[in-house]
Parts: C-alpha cells; sequence; structure tokens
C-alpha cells in the first residue's frame, strides 16, 4: 500500500499543505491536524518538518527538499512520507487546492 | 483518535511524547460540575454547579489561550456541559477559533432543533454516554430514566442527519457482556462506539470494587477490542491490556501531562481528566501566565515528562508493551505509582491490591455531588429557645409584645 502511493508521488509538482491543515512545531518536528478529516499526522523530523512548510514557497517537492538540505540519498523516504501525507490529505497539489 | 505517523526514522513517537508536547493533544475540559443525573462512577463526582466556575468571558479566554497555542480540538464534558446556559455559544466560539470541540452529553438538552444545529457543525462531535446496551443494566449506573433520555437523543441525531457521533461506554462487569448488542445499537444510529475505563476516580472509588471487570471479563474485552480493531474508540483508555499480547490501536502511554490534561471547570489544570487530587494539580488558568504557563512549565508536569521508573514492573516481560497501567488507577487503589496497574493482566495487581491498606488509599477530592440522600431524612423536634426561657401567655392572646418584659420593672 504505502509503495503503491509513493510510486504516484509527483516529486516535481507543485504542492501546499491543505486549506483546512495546520501545522504545530514540536521538539521532534511536527503534529499536523486535519480539520474536516479530524485526522492527526505526525512529523516525526525537524527536517520533514522544514520541508512540509516550504513546499507552499517553492515550485516543487523536489526543491523544498532541496531548500531543507535533504541528501539525494535520504529522498526516496521523504518521498514516501510525503506521499503519506498526500494520501491523508494533508497536503494537495497547489493548482488542485 | 487517529494517529498516522510518518517517519524519516527517528525515535518512537511513545518516547517522543513521553518527554511531552507544546502544547496537548487530547484536552479535556470540564466546563461545569453541574449534572442532572448522579452517575455511581462519575470521575469528577459532579452534581451541583461550583460558584467558583469560570465565566464566559473566561471560558473565551482560555479558547483564544488554545487557539494561539495550536490545541486543534477540546473533549469537553463536565458536570453536564450542555447545562451551562452559554454552552452552545461557547461551542461556536471555539469551532470560531479553530478549536475543534468534541462533547460528552447524556443527552437531555439535545432537542430536534439542537440535533439539527450540530449536524450542521463541521468540527463538532458529540459523544452520548450510556453504561449498558438495555435500560435495565445502564440505568443502574447512570439513574432511572436516562437509558430512554439518551436513545431519544440518539434518535435526534440520526434524524437531523448528524452521521457517525460517539456512543461512549464506560466498561464494567455488567456491560461487558454486551458488546455485541451495543455494537448493534451504534449500527443502528450510523453511530461509532467509544469503549473508555471504569477508573476508580470520584464516586467511582466507592463503585470501583464492584463494576471492575474480572480477569476473564478482561480477557473478553480484550479479544473483542482486537477482533473490532480502530473501528472502534477507545480514547487510548485500555493500553494495559496491551500485556496480553499484539498492541491495541492508539499511543499505548499514559500521556498524563505529557500529551493529556484535564482543565477542570474552576480552572485547575490535572495531569488528567481521572486525578482529581491535589497530588496531580498543576495550576489555574487563572494564575498570571494562563493555561500555557501551567502546561509548560509547571513543575509537575515537567516531573512527568522525566523518565519514569518501572519500578516493580521493570523486570516483567509485558512492560514494554503495557508501561505499568493507569497512575490514577494505582493512585486511587493505594498502590504505588512504580508498580502494577490494580487491573495488570499478569495478575500482579490483585496480590499488590490484597496487600494493600484500602483505608490508606488517597480519596478524591472536590465533591461536587448531589447532596439528596435515599431514605427516611432525620429530624429533631423541639420547642424554640424563646418559649422555654419564658412563661407562656395566654392561647388566645396574639398581641406582639405578648410575654415582653422591659427591663427594669
Amino acid at each position: 500500500m504505502a509503495c503503491a502511493v509513493s510510486t504516484e508521488f509527483e516529486l516535481d509538482a507543485a504542492w501546499r499543505l491543505a486549506p483546512q491543515v495546520q501545522l504545530r512545531p514540536e521538539r521532534f518536528g511536527a503534529l499536523l491536524y486535519h480539520f474536516g478529516t479530524r485526522q492527526l499526522s505526525f512529523l516525526k523530523s525537524p527536517a520533514l518538518r522544514a520541508v512540509v512548510s516550504s513546499l507552499a514557497a517553492q515550485p516543487s517537492a523536489r526543491a523544498a527538499c532541496r531548500a531543507a538540505d535533504v541528501p539525494d540519498a535520504e529522498l526516496p523516504s521523504y518521498r514516501r512520507a510525503l506521499a503519506t501525507l498526500a494520501a491523508a490529505q494533508m497536503i494537495c497539489r497547489r493548482e488542485a487546492a | 483518535m487517529t494517529a498516522a505517523p510518518v517517519s524519516t526514522g527517528a525515535l518512537p513517537l511513545v518516547e517522543q511524547f513521553s518527554y511531552g508536547l507544546a502544547a496537548p493533544i487530547c484536552l479535556t475540559w470540564e466546563l461545569t460540575y453541574a449534572c442532572n443525573l448522579s452517575c455511581v462512577h462519575c470521575l469528577s463526582s459532579s452534581g451541583r454547579r461550583d460558584p467558583r466556575e469560570l465565566s464566559t468571558a473566561e471560558c473565551q479566554a482560555v479558547i483564544d489561550e488554545l487557539q494561539r497555542m495550536q490545541v486543534f480540538y477540546v473533549n469537553i464534558g463536565g458536570g453536564e456541559p450542555t447545562v451551562r446556559p452559554d454552552f452552545w455559544d461557547l461551542l461556536d466560539y471555539a469551532t470560531g477559533h479553530d478549536v475543534g470541540v468534541k462533547f460528552s452529553t447524556n443527552g437531555v438538552k439535545i432537542t430536534p432543533g439542537i440535533a439539527r444545529r450540530l449536524a450542521g457543525h463541521d468540527y463538532v462531535d458529540v459523544q452520548i454516554s450510556l453504561d449498558g446496551a438495555t435500560a435495565e443494566v445502564n440505568d443502574a449506573v447512570r439513574g432511572p430514566g436516562s437509558y430512554a433520555v439518551a436513545l431519544r437523543a440518539m434518535q435526534r441525531l440520526a434524524d437531523a442527519g448528524f452521521a457517525g457521533f460517539k456512543i461512549s461506554v464506560v466498561m464494567t462487569r455488567h456491560n461487558v457482556g454486551q458488546l455485541d448488542e451495543l455494537q448493534v445499537l451504534a449500527d443502528r444510529f450510523g453511530a461509532q462506539l467509544r469503549l473508555t475505563r471504569l477508573r476508580p476516580s470520584g464516586r467511582g472509588a466507592d463503585v470501583w470494587d464492584q463494576l471492575h471487570l474480572t480477569a476473564g471479563q478482561q480477557r473478553q474485552l480484550y479479544d473483542w477490542l482486537v477482533a473490532h480493531g480502530s473501528s472502534v474508540l477507545t480514547g487510548d483508555s485500555f493500553f494495559h491490556l496491551s500485556g496480553y499480547g499484539a498492541a491495541l490501536p492508539g499511543l499505548n502511554l499514559c500521556g498524563a501531562g505529557r500529551v493529556v490534561c484535564l482543565i477542570d471547570p474552576v480552572g485547575d489544570v490535572y495531569a488528567c481528566p481521572f486525578a482529581i487530587h491535589p497530588s496531580f494539580l498543576a495550576g489555574n488558568v487563572r494564575d498570571p501566565g494562563g493555561f500555557a504557563q501551567v502546561w509548560q512549565e509547571s513543575e509537575l508536569f515537567a516531573g512527568l515528562r522525566r523518565p519514569q521508573s518501572g519500578g516493580a514492573c521493570e523486570s516483567c516481560a509485558a512492560y514494554g508493551a503495557c508501561r505499568g497501567g493507569c497512575m490514577a488507577a494505582k493512585f486511587f487503589t493505594g498502590l504505588p505509582l512504580d508498580g502494577p496497574d490494580p487491573e495488570c493482566v499478569r495478575g500482579h495487581g490483585e496480590h499488590a491490591l490484597a496487600a494493600a491498606d484500602p483505608a490508606a488509599a488517597p480519596r478524591p477530592v472536590g465533591d461536587h455531588s448531589h447532596r439528596t440522600r435515599r431514605g427516611p431524612v432525620p429530624l429533631t423536634l423541639g420547642t424554640r429557645p424563646s418559649e422555654r426561657s419564658q412563661p407562656p401567655v395566654s392561647a388566645c392572646n396574639v398581641d406582639p409584645l405578648a410575654g415582653f418584659a422591659p427591663p427594669g420593672r
């Protein structure tokens, strides 16, 4: 399931936090809450928080990862994390928003 | 709460959470001690309103602070929160300030009109309390007529199109055999079942011995929960049962002061809703610095966020799963906090209880129970002191000065 989702996540597309979602910074990373689905998600590292926070300001998810100094070798795991967030409607494509 | 951890490979979340969060995830806020019912197991010994309860303006100030802290939702309870005349306005105020509300009610104020209003709310969830699938079992705990009131409220919510409200059940010796019937009831109303643990808190301390699950019933509940998975909510209350084997859905840790806390009707902040006692009082929202300072800086919470000792439990193979169980359950049964839960699935709690002195167990404080008592009211008949100290006047003398003797004559 997670793999099927991750292959569909477009790292080169423009993304953003979904409209009904808020991000709360935490020491371990961050907490995301979707007021519509009433779901919580936990971002388990400050680096992932930095990526998610900057999605809206970056032309692509890949650029957001680069801006947060994510090494290329770790891109696949960030892609998986972002795919999970997209599947939970925490983040969405910018043109779709 | 459904929690989907998104990982890039750090510490397990449970360990992260045990060190505390910037703000609670699961905040219980009891708005009043007033209640139309007198449930025998009430965790806050509710009944009568407390004159010191937070005013509407003070409640709004708390909501403003929760918004600043990004507390995304609160679990509102009581007492019966809907008997506060400002309840529906506070509900609108909270949801208008990015604080979603899930409130618990016995259903007494859910009119058809209110049900329609609630159904139109995006950020409101309702929990109807019901402690049995039949009136007989429910009313023995929650009082005569309470089953009928709860079912009327559920029907009104369903009729108004409120999908997925919760039916909240405290598990007892007498309703654990009704799990399947409760599920049928929930399905009938398009509702979701929420099962929670009976704690020896509040008036629950007085009935815990008679109502808490037997060892066999605990196993029955665990198997039922495992079979039903995350379709049944538990508020993470049965993590002590994870000692049986597979962990139940949820965080499986005691969140007291770490991810959970209670604001009581007078603004006192306790480590958890089941721990209304000075030992777990962290501060008051009326203190300078408000709730944020209590959450972030209270010594009590700082202590709970330091690594805890498993004490006698540390050598047990199940400790990693059950984490020693519920702090409040231990406290109010007189057991040490670093030992087994009184309902330890390995039986260590039973032994500890047998060795403990029940009279030495701390008593819940802050009793707001109704003063009504069953049975005869004792009266002493007597005469007024003035009648005893003065000579009787004639029976027909109604002069207000009758019997009056001015001094000095």
